[in-house]
């Protein structure tokens, strides 16, 4: 494969979204996809050691409280047996994988909605302990009405928005708003509970017969609306200090979020216009909620069906996954289906645009996560848009993000 | 021996935040680095060791106000870490301590169901409760449990969670790709479950795990705390060890059993143990006495006294006689974010200051004889001759081992008590391949949601009757 790209100066990141045996509903009836092993821990670490092979930055796990798929709109879904279901506590997965893996950034999705703040921000500070530095977070809401049921503490926030049409009323953009407050408060809880706990807390001091320097060790007392926390953590700071906090965003109000609280954000562009017009409005929605240094690093969310020298062109191995599915793949990603080097053109066109990276969905684990590997990277490798070894750096550095600063130290 | 012994059920403690550890010791390592626990778990997997066990905490201790700085302080989070030793272990249980007031039973049952996956049936849960608003203030709800029903809410959520663990059956997953069927039927999952404390319906979303339910742990030393253990636990860890107090105690718990339709051995005891090996009994017991001064100095006895006169004592010196002011009985405590452990003040003192008047000791000498936990001292051959005969005789089914020294402590128990234990044919040579730590312990498969509930309401039917 050739690629005619000109080289670029910035490089690009890539990450890899899994979820099952890959985003497309057919996947799991594919030879070869280890439908029924998604519940080991051995079937983890090989996708994650495929990513890792192609240097890829990091890679998220999907996660729901849910078993069956549905919008937080109207009825109930109606279970379907045809569907690969069941998953693992993503958090969980993250912590195993990072014991078998080395370099690549590992970013489980933790909802906001129906979880202690408390507890959220000691798992991730842990899974950035067993790592070595590599953890991050992808930050979810749950909105679906299942879910509020599984845990029964609170209403289903939509409960009488009957159709995502109405999800414009202005009802609908209140409970919208105030489930996306939430979860910036949860984040908020969560970072300043990283910080609770200065470096060097731990002093062993024989000669007083102190272990640490109480002093180092900080309350948050956070009070807000939906709930308040005391602090400080009962885990120490973690080694990034803060690990990445990325979400994802499909209108203003998520942008918002990112912007308030995120270091990465992920969009779903569905062409170069659309790609240019999401940028614009997620900058300027970080021009007025933005308190952070550094500008948040976005990245487009793709679909991928790569054409492979095994399986052929990406655009059939779609047509013949959407007729054993019996419909059309529908996202709210871009789906893009073909060969690696037209895939390595968008990334550089995205990228030009202003993209930091992107957060490709493979729709077949099986294949597109060793496409990715195997002919992606080395399309943009030769175009110098992207790594060609891991750098020992966390996965704040490998982000470009600079090193956290302890807003209790700094304070103090 | 003609017949060979009783299996001695051996777990090991990573030790957390209390006197115990000598963090001062040039050996003690890092109590957060994964590296420490990794070093630990496989000295446990090494000796075949039935589990490994992490405590909890969910709020930084205080005394008199201030965030108690004399011992460890801070810990890893107890799941991410077991999920973490499932990818460097291949053996050994994993049982962690999750709190059943401040957690609920989707989320709790989906991580333990995971780990249970992740470490092909080696999940264990120490179901602990705590209600106090000093912890509540780090959650969402506060302290909004009245103590009276931490046990009930701690049996409800046990309760939930194994009907969630029941909701896929064994042949759930088809995974038929030619027809199309990844599940059985659509009904996968499904549970409902309603009482006073969960009030929740829907589909679970982990299959059935290797052992279905982890292994259910608790430690209760009230008479609720025993009834609970017997209506809905596997293992109860106890502070009972001496074997004395252990058979008074091992008696009396397993008496519960029947009333609930279970055995005996349907329900194992362990108390926690500290150790010492030595070359002679002698050098084992200079080392202990060593180890015992270097766990409470003088700042260390007047903070373990504190807790038995729950008042600030911090004007005392503790190479002086113990204070003369009476104890402070009173709701408050000095001491927040962990039990206090005195029932009665007052006798208590009065019990110490006849001790400090018989053996002429100082008020950080009576702290170091006060806090002796039961402890096994002494060379490899008695330290083994010892476990053998506790579980002989029906002190405990077994120990669960805690050692003063993070990451090594175990190490001298694993290369010179293990083998004597081996030989003498109380404690496995290898594992066997593919147990499940149901197995191990010598436990019956899991028991359906359903029968602990029948067996739990016709006993407390006999026992009001």
């Amino acid at each position: 494969m050739t690629s005619t790209l000109p080289t670029s100066d910035t490089p690009v990141h890539l990450a890899i979204a899994l979820d099952g045996t890959g985003w497309h509903p057919a996947s799991w009836r594919r030879t070869g996809s280890r439908a029924t092993e998604v519940f080991t821990g051995r079937y983890w670490t090989d996708q994650a050691l495929t990513a890792e092979r192609g240097l890829i930055d990091f890679i998220t796990i999907e996660d729901s409280l849910a078993l069956h798929a549905g919008t937080p709109f109207g009825p109930a879904p109606v279970p379907t047996t045809s569907r690969l279901v069941g998953r693992l506590d993503a958090s969980l997965v993250a912590s195993w994988v990072a014991t078998r893996t080395e370099r690549i950034g590992i970013v489980p999705t933790i909802t906001t909605t129906h979880t202690e703040p408390f507890h959220v921000s000691k798992n991730l500070a842990t899974l950035d302990h067993v790592s070595l530095g590599r953890a991050g977070w992808r930050v979810q809401v749950s909105a679906r009405p299942a879910e509020a049921a599984h845990v029964g503490r609170r209403a289903a926030p939509f409960g009488d928005v009957r159709d995502a049409r109405d999800l414009a009323s202005p009802e609908a953009q209140a409970q919208l708003r105030s489930l996306f407050d939430e979860a910036g408060d949860v984040i908020e809880v969560v970072r300043r509970l990283w910080d609770s706990w200065e470096d060097g807390a731990e002093i062993r001091d024989a000669a007083t017969g102190r272990f640490i320097d109480r002093d180092k060790l900080h309350y948050i007392d956070f009070e807000g609306e939906y709930f308040s926390v005391k602090g400080p953590s009962i885990t120490p700071r973690p080694p990034q200090g803060q690990p990445v906090v990325t979400a994802l965003g499909h209108q203003p109000i998520p942008y918002e979020l990112a912007a308030r609280g995120a270091d990465v954000l992920y969009v779903t562009p569905r062409d170069d216009e659309d790609a240019a017009a999401i940028l614009a409005q997620v900058r300027e929605l970080e021009g007025q909620h933005r308190t952070a240094d550094t500008p948040l690093k976005v990245f487009a969310d793709l679909e991928v069906v790569l054409s492979t020298p095994e399986h052929g062109d990406g655009a059939a191995r779609l047509r013949q996954l959407d007729e054993v599915a019996g419909e059309e793949f529908t996202s709210d990603a871009l789906v893009f289906a073909g060969d690696a080097a037209a895939l390595a053109d968008l990334v550089q066109r995205w990228h030009a645009l202003g993209y930091a990276g992107f957060r490709l969905r493979p729709a077949e684990h099986a294949i597109d996560l060793p496409a990715i590997t195997d002919a992606l990277v080395p399309a943009l490798q030769r175009a110098g848009l992207f790594r060609t070894a891991y750098g020992p750096s966390t996965l704040r550095e490998r982000l470009g993000l600079p090193a956290a600063v302890n807003r209790y130290a700094a304070s103090a | 021996m003609s017949t060979p012994p009783k299996q001695v059920i051996l777990g090991a403690h990573f030790p957390g935040v209390n006197n115990t550890t000598v963090w001062s010791d040039p050996r003690s390592g890092s109590h957060i680095e994964f590296d420490s626990f990794r070093r630990f778990a496989r000295a446990a997997e090494r000796g075949h060791l039935d589990f490994l066990f992490l405590a909890e905490g969910l709020r930084l201790r205080e005394q008199r106000g201030l965030i108690h700085d004399l011992d460890v302080v801070g810990r890893p989070d107890t799941l991410p870490v077991l999920a973490a030793l499932a990818g460097v272990t291949d053996h050994l249980g994993l049982v962690g301590t999750i709190n059943a007031t401040f957690n609920e039973p989707y989320e709790v049952a989906r991580q333990f169901a995971t780990l249970d996956h992740l470490s092909g049936g080696r999940a264990g849960w120490n179901v602990v409760t705590s209600s106090d608003a000093f912890t509540g203030e780090n959650f969402r709800r506060g302290g909004y449990l009245d103590r009276e029903l931490r046990y009930e809410r701690a049996e409800s959520i046990v309760r939930a969670a194994r009907h969630l663990w029941d909701s896929w059956q064994v042949d759930a997953v088809a995974g038929d790709q030619e027809h199309g069927r990844f599940l059985a039927d659509g009904t996968v999952g499904e549970f409902g479950y309603h009482d006073d404390h969960f009030d929740i319906a829907g589909h679970f979303n982990v299959p059935r795990s290797p052992q279905q339910h982890p292994v259910i742990f608790q430690a209760g030393d009230s008479d609720g705390g025993r009834e609970f253990a017997a209506r809905t636990a596997d293992v109860i860890f106890t502070r009972h060890g001496t074997p004395e107090a252990g058979r008074a105690f091992f008696r009396d718990v397993k008496s519960r059993l029947a009333r609930y339709g279970r055995r005996p051995d349907d329900l194992k005891i362990l108390p926690g143990v500290t150790f010492v090996v030595g070359d002679t009994d002698e050098e084992a017991a200079e080392l202990a006495a060593d180890i015992r001064r270097q766990q409470v100095s003088g700042q260390t006895a007047i903070l373990l006294l504190e807790q038995v006169w729950n008042r600030d004592l911090s004007g005392y010196d503790p190479d002086g006689p113990l204070p003369d002011v009476e104890p402070e009985v009173g709701p408050s405590s000095i001491i927040q974010g962990r039990a206090r452990h005195v029932d009665d003040a007052r006798a208590e003192v009065t019990r110490l200051r006849a001790l400090a008047e018989e053996k002429n000791l100082t008020l950080r000498e009576v702290a170091i004889e006060r806090g002796q936990r039961q402890a096994f001292v002494g060379s490899p051959e008695t330290i083994a001759d010892a476990l053998i005969d506790a579980v002989q005789t029906e002190v405990s089914d077994g120990f669960i081992l805690v050692p003063h020294i993070t990451p090594g402590g175990l190490d001298a128990f694993v290369d010179q008590v293990v083998p004597l234990l081996v030989e003498r044919g109380a404690l496995r040579a290898s594992y066997a391949e593919g147990s499940t730590l149901r197995d191990q312990l010598g436990l019956s498969a899991a028991r359906p949601a359903t029968d602990w509930e029948t067996a739990a309401a016709a006993g407390v039917r006999k026992e009001s009757a």
